[in-house]
């Protein structure tokens, strides 16, 4: 039968011959080969003493910013949380009283704001769906813990470093 | 014998007991320092500087381990097995010449614990003898993948002994003597052994692979095919000695190589070394570069372990039956041809 694509190729076995059959030449191959290996740089990145170069768009831990000011930007419109494919987000929106203006931009701010980093599947959806700029996934991984209710973040952890103090 | 002898002796027992020992530790480490290497990796780094402290972890993990004797095992066996394997490991030592004789003042004190006139047959004794260990520790642990394991420890080394001896007796007919103390000798100045029995030695260091079942012939213990193989019951210390036994049986094994075919202690330009560093320190040069050519080979069994892959049990016997008798046997005739006409 022809073949459809016409690219068959005819392979032919050709019996070994004394040095292939004496298997010594490839073992000594074989050798050197892995000899190479032995002089080569290891590619281990010995992780809590070395860090990995993260890329540009690498999304980690979330954070919440402040605006030039040092407000926090958000004002819990609740878009994130229901942008949010892991249902990993929720708020208590607060309302700003008199006096608290150098903390919050808006009237309306979050008063609790909480991340479930065990749901979370840093897509960054919340990121985009944000008006304000207020959400980026431009923080490290997520360490580890012990407790289910310690990888619930609250704003303690997630919002960013006031400017300056 | 004075009192003063056997003391010398005894001390001589004991350091070269604990060397072996420290050495058989230390390959482990060693193993998987040199595989992390091959595979481009780290390897242990943890316990102490660069991991130098992981033998004496695994140790103290081994101790600490629940003593398990499996309920339908043969209870006193079971505990032969590994005491069986790690003795004979040890014993092959004895024979070996570890260097030339050392002078304090009037006395002369040999580096070696016995010089036998049969130390070659010693030697194979004690390695025939190991598979024992082996096969009482699988047969015991009343498991199947532990029996299948010991009979295949068994036949491959019963397969390979035969080879083995083949390979030294061409070599025998070569230095016309079996004391060890006597052929390490002999290859003073050049004349290593390697470069009148080459074949010889290829198809000793094969067989000597197969002994001490290491990679490409550890059929005897392949995870993949055996869970553990004969020790698979075995935990705690009592399987620390069967890999412990291991080891040392590879220091052993590349001991007699070097004593064998690569010239013992003897290195190039020892005559002049010899006078130069004084009649205590010359000979323990010697022992240095003995040891150099046994780290060499233990080198070369771990990297040969990364290298090629395992055998199938067919191409085993085939290769031992059909490959390397035959090839010895040759090699018998063709020396025997040599020595008949350079005579």
């Amino acid at each position: 039968m022809e073949s459809l694509s016409n690219k068959r190729k005819q392979l032919e076995v050709k019996p070994l011959n004394f040095w292939e059959r004496a298997y010594l030449p490839a073992i000594v191959k074989g050798l050197s080969i892995t000899l190479k290996h032995f002089f080569k740089k290891p590619v281990t990145i010995k992780y809590p003493e070395e860090k990995r170069e993260f890329s540009e768009n690498f999304r980690g831990m979330h954070s919440l910013k402040r605006d030039e000011e040092g407000r926090e930007r958000c004002t819990a419109c609740g878009l994130c949380a229901l942008s949010c494919p892991a249902e990993a987000i929720t708020m208590t929106a607060g309302e700003r009283q008199k006096g608290e203006e150098n903390l919050y931009r808006e009237e309306k701010y979050a008063a609790v704001y909480e991340i479930n980093m065990l749901r979370c599947i840093f897509c960054g959806l919340c990121e985009e769906a944000c008006p304000k700029e207020a959400i980026y996934l431009d923080g490290d991984i997520i360490p580890s813990d012990y407790l289910r209710k310690d990888f619930i973040y609250g704003k303690d952890k997630l919002v960013e470093a006031p400017l300056n103090q | 014998m004075e009192l003063a002898d056997i003391a010398i002796k005894f001390g001589l027992i004991i350091v070269i007991f604990l060397i072996s020992l420290v050495i058989a530790m230390y390959s482990t480490y060693a193993e998987r320092k040199i595989a992390a290497f091959f595979q481009d990796r780290v390897g242990p780094n943890r316990a102490g500087p660069f991991g130098i402290l992981q033998p004496m972890a695994d140790g103290a993990k081994m101790f600490l381990k629940e003593e398990i004797i499996p309920a339908n095992a043969t209870g006193f066996l079971f505990i032969v097995g590994p005491s069986l394997a790690i003795m004979t490991a040890c014993i092959g030592s004895a024979v070996i010449p570890w260097g030339q004789s050392v002078t304090i003042g009037d006395r002369v004190i040999p580096l070696q614990v016995t010089d036998i006139n049969v130390g070659i047959l010693y030697i194979f004794g004690v390695v025939s003898l190991g598979v024992y260990g082996v096969m009482i520790g699988g047969w015991a642990s009343n498991n199947k993948y532990s029996l299948l394991g010991a009979i295949r420890a068994a036949s491959q080394n019963i397969s390979y002994e035969i080879s083995m001896g083949l390979s030294i007796i061409a070599l025998l007919m070569v230095t016309g003597t079996l004391s060890l103390g006597e052929i390490a000798q002999q290859q003073h100045g050049w004349h290593w052994n390697v470069l009148y029995q080459p074949l010889g030695f290829l198809l000793f260091i094969v067989c000597a692979f197969a002994e001490t079942n290491r990679t490409p012939f550890d059929l005897p213990e392949c995870e993949t095919e055996l869970v553990g193989g004969y020790h698979t019951e075995y935990s705690s210390m009592k399987l620390g000695f069967y890999l412990f036994a291991e080891y040392i049986n590879m220091f052993i094994s590349s001991a007699v190589m070097a004593t064998l075919y690569w010239g013992g202690y003897n290195y190039p330009g020892m005559d002049f070394m010899g006078n130069l560093l004084g009649p205590v320190w010359g000979p323990l040069f010697g022992t240095f570069v003995l040891f150099m050519k046994i780290f060499a080979f233990i080198f070369f069994f771990m990297w040969v372990r990364w290298t090629i892959p395992r055998f199938r049990y067919d191409q085993l016997m085939d290769l031992g039956w059909k490959v390397l008798i035959p090839l010895a046997i040759a090699n018998i005739v063709l020396t025997g041809i040599v020595i008949t006409l350079l005579k």
